[in-house]
């Protein structure tokens, strides 16, 4: 029987395999066989699964030291919540004003970013210095060359501009008239989703924009510049009610519908995981790892460093955006910024590393063990004592970096995360 | 000092459609320290060229400088014509230069499978999308590539080492490895830094074995540093010596071991009258 199954084509047992999974938790869960707190730790897991994942990418595959994940985290999650609150709580008017807003922003800036590139700004700076060298000395080429850069990088905000101020201006009417159709149990789902995708694409913007000009620091000092990142945009998130009221700053922001439910977190989930785990077994996963192996190295072999760094970066913010909307929308339905301050930072960092770096089977196993140790503990501890969990917590990290410095599975993957057999010698026409 | 110029950048006639690397004139400052004064060198098509010098003559510098990996202070490096000052290291490679190093840089970790299929990465024939999708594309290409990889470790009689770690290799097979990653980025011009540093007397008869064999295979043409003078000896037809940062004598293997400014700089002044006896 087993040797049969053994035989079928992998992405079907994988797809069958997590849809029973995805049932078998969804009937207990739909029974009322553990208490909603228990659903609720749950879905706790698979958010820090989905963040730390990203993590993972940046610090354990690509070997980024970044302290500043959960800022896009903290952008997934206002992002989103501000894209539903307005569609949930406005139930006349504009309540997709906020929708066509997000969706003006990310369009604006995607088209800003494919602008940039394609005004191939190194070229022209290099052909103006070819052009101009003959007359000018080095400083005036260069003022030249800086005051050419910052007029190309206008044209380009200009144009994302132009395409974001056309949406607002084009999407509320429309959205109204389309969202207005569905009824309301197909409209919310697809708000959701919407409001997850744009949250998620706003936090992989900002990373790439923001990681770009850090990618030419060393690790440690990589770790500072995005730790100094974190805390610039909480102190934005305190401050935020000054620009977008909704937001309210640092009273929170209330009245988040909760949609999350096991369903959007297994979704979630299952598609970083697939995604995360073909890119790695991929020849762009290998030119990300090559980076943490070896730099130079890398670099010798014709890699482009920065741009795998880019990648890995983009990607890692990507996914903690997906786990920032999930986890606005998690009961009780409020955002504050402290859920978002220096200390949270490092609980996905704790994750990652104690499941082991480079290791998604790790990260993964650790998310849950995290999300369940943190309130079992809450629960076995005597009265009064509960506080105490945040000192064995971190006893629990040392023994384990004693013991198992590489983490609990460092370099350990199990089943469908397990790198792809190689056949050595496919047609066995030599010499057996 | 006026001795700078007067060496003729390869020893031997040149024309000029069979030029691969051209340098000219290239130094390096690190601060206040210059640690390459006027380098030159003109190497030919097919050619095996060593460059060779004391600790600290400003070799190794040379080579992360043609690679991109220093910037380079004043001067030339031409690749085929095309200058390659101010290049990033990944476009340099790309056009055709291959390198390995002084203290073996493998991908450590990864696999002796994957440490070639890396270097085969920018001909991996699909984009991002494609392998989050596992597209069909995806499939044939990933399989053409690893068969591409297990080939050409065949090639290095690595090929029943293709699934152990790289770093818990054997020296001597390190080595092998890297050189064998080196070519897999498809080059027509190679760097060897030190390829014979730590290897005992059998394995460096095996390694110049297969630097020939390299050579003549993949149609290379080969630069070399090395302090081993058997293996400069054995296998380069002419030689650049340098110390301090500028070029003391070019010449045959022959005619470097008998000039007294070599002898000087590898053995100490007063080492030149006692070396010249035994060499007679």
């Amino acid at each position: 029987m087993i040797k049969q199954l053994r035989k079928l084509p992998s992405w079907l047992t994988t797809t069958a395999g997590l849809v029973l999974f995805y049932a078998l938790v969804q009937l207990i869960i739909s029974m009322g066989w553990v208490t909603e707190y228990v659903a609720q730790i749950l879905q706790w897991a698979g958010i820090m699964a989905i963040s730390s994942l990203g993590l993972n990418l940046v610090y354990g595959f690509n070997g980024q030291f970044s302290l500043g994940h959960i800022a896009f985290f903290a952008i997934g999650a206002y992002t989103s919540a501000l894209v539903t609150k307005d569609w949930y709580v406005t139930w006349s008017g504009s309540r997709v004003g906020a929708l066509s807003g997000v969706i003006a922003l990310d369009a604006g800036l995607i088209v800003s970013l494919v602008v940039i590139s394609l005004l191939r700004i190194n070229t022209i700076q290099k052909r103006l210095k070819e052009a101009v060298g003959r007359w000018l000395n080095q400083f005036e080429t260069s003022v030249l060359s800086s005051v050419v850069t910052f007029l190309l990088a206008l044209v380009a905000i200009a144009a994302g501009g132009a395409v974001g101020w056309l949406l607002v201006k084009v999407l509320p009417p429309t959205l109204e008239a389309i969202l207005g159709l569905l009824p309301t149990g197909i409209a919310q789902p697809v708000v959701f989703a919407l409001a997850l995708t744009l949250g998620s694409v706003l936090a992989a913007i900002i990373g790439l924009v923001v990681g770009q000009p850090l990618f030419k620091l060393a690790s440690d000092y990589f770790g500072i510049a995005t730790l100094g990142f974190a805390i610039a945009l909480y102190v934005l998130l305190q401050n935020s009610d000054k620009v977008i009221p909704t937001m309210k700053g640092a009273r929170g922001m209330v009245g988040i519908p909760i949609w999350t439910r096991w369903f959007w977190v297994f979704i979630c989930a299952a598609l970083v995981i697939v995604a995360m785990r073909n890119l790695i077994y991929s020849s762009v996963g290998r030119a990300i790892i090559s980076v943490r192996e070896d730099e130079i190295a890398a670099k010798a072999m014709g890699i482009d460093v920065t741009r795998y760094k880019t990648v890995a970066f983009t990607i890692g913010s990507l996914f903690a955006g997906i786990a920032g909307g999930l986890f606005a929308h998690k009961s009780p339905g409020f955002l504050h910024p402290s859920s978002f301050d220096f200390l949270k930072g490092f609980d996905p960092l704790i994750v990652v590393v104690f499941g082991g770096l480079g290791s998604m089977t790790g990260t993964i196993a650790a998310s849950v063990g995290w999300a369940f140790l943190l309130e079992g503990l809450r629960v076995a501890l005597p009265q009064g004592f509960e506080n105490w969990r945040f000192v064995i917590y971190p006893v629990l990290l040392l023994i384990i970096m004693l013991l198992r410095p590489q983490g609990l599975l460092g370099g350990v993957e199990w089943g469908f995360l397990k790198p792809p057999k190689v056949q050595p010698r496919t047609t066995g026409d030599e010499g057996e | 000092m006026a001795q700078e110029n007067t060496l003729n950048p390869n020893p031997n006639p040149v024309s000029d459609d069979r030029v691969v690397l051209d340098i000219k004139g290239l130094t390096k400052f690190f601060g206040g320290l210059r640690a390459v004064h006027n380098f030159d060198v003109t190497i030919e098509k097919s050619e095996l060229v060593g460059l060779i010098g004391p600790n600290g003559a400003g070799k190794t510098t040379i080579f992360n400088m043609i690679t991109g990996l220093y910037s380079v202070s004043a001067g030339d490096i031409r690749y085929n014509g095309q200058s390659l000052v101010g290049m990033e290291p990944h476009a340099i490679t790309q056009l055709g230069i291959a390198r390995t190093f002084q203290n073996i840089r493998l991908f450590p970790n990864l696999t002796v499978l994957d440490n070639v299929r890396i270097a085969y990465h920018p001909h991996a024939g699909y984009n991002m999308m494609e392998s989050i999708l596992r597209t069909g594309r995806f499939s044939s290409k990933e399989k053409e590539l690893t068969e591409q990889a297990l080939d050409f470790l065949a090639v290095f009689n690595l090929e029943d080492r293709y699934n152990e770690i790289a770093g818990s290799l054997p020296y001597g097979e390190q080595r092998r490895l890297e050189i064998a990653r080196a070519l897999a980025v498809e080059p027509k011009l190679l760097l060897l830094d030190e390829p014979a540093a730590g290897m005992n007397p059998g394995e460096i008869v095996a390694l110049m074995d297969l630097i020939h064999f390299i050579r003549d295979k993949f149609k290379l043409t080969i630069f070399l540093i090395e302090h081993q003078m058997r293996v400069v000896m054995g296998i380069c037809e002419w030689i650049t010596v340098m110390d301090f940062g500028e070029i003391i004598a070019r010449g045959t293997p022959r005619e470097i071991q008998n000039d007294s400014k070599v002898i000087e700089a590898y053995l100490g002044k007063g080492a030149v009258v006692g070396a010249r006896a035994e060499v007679a």
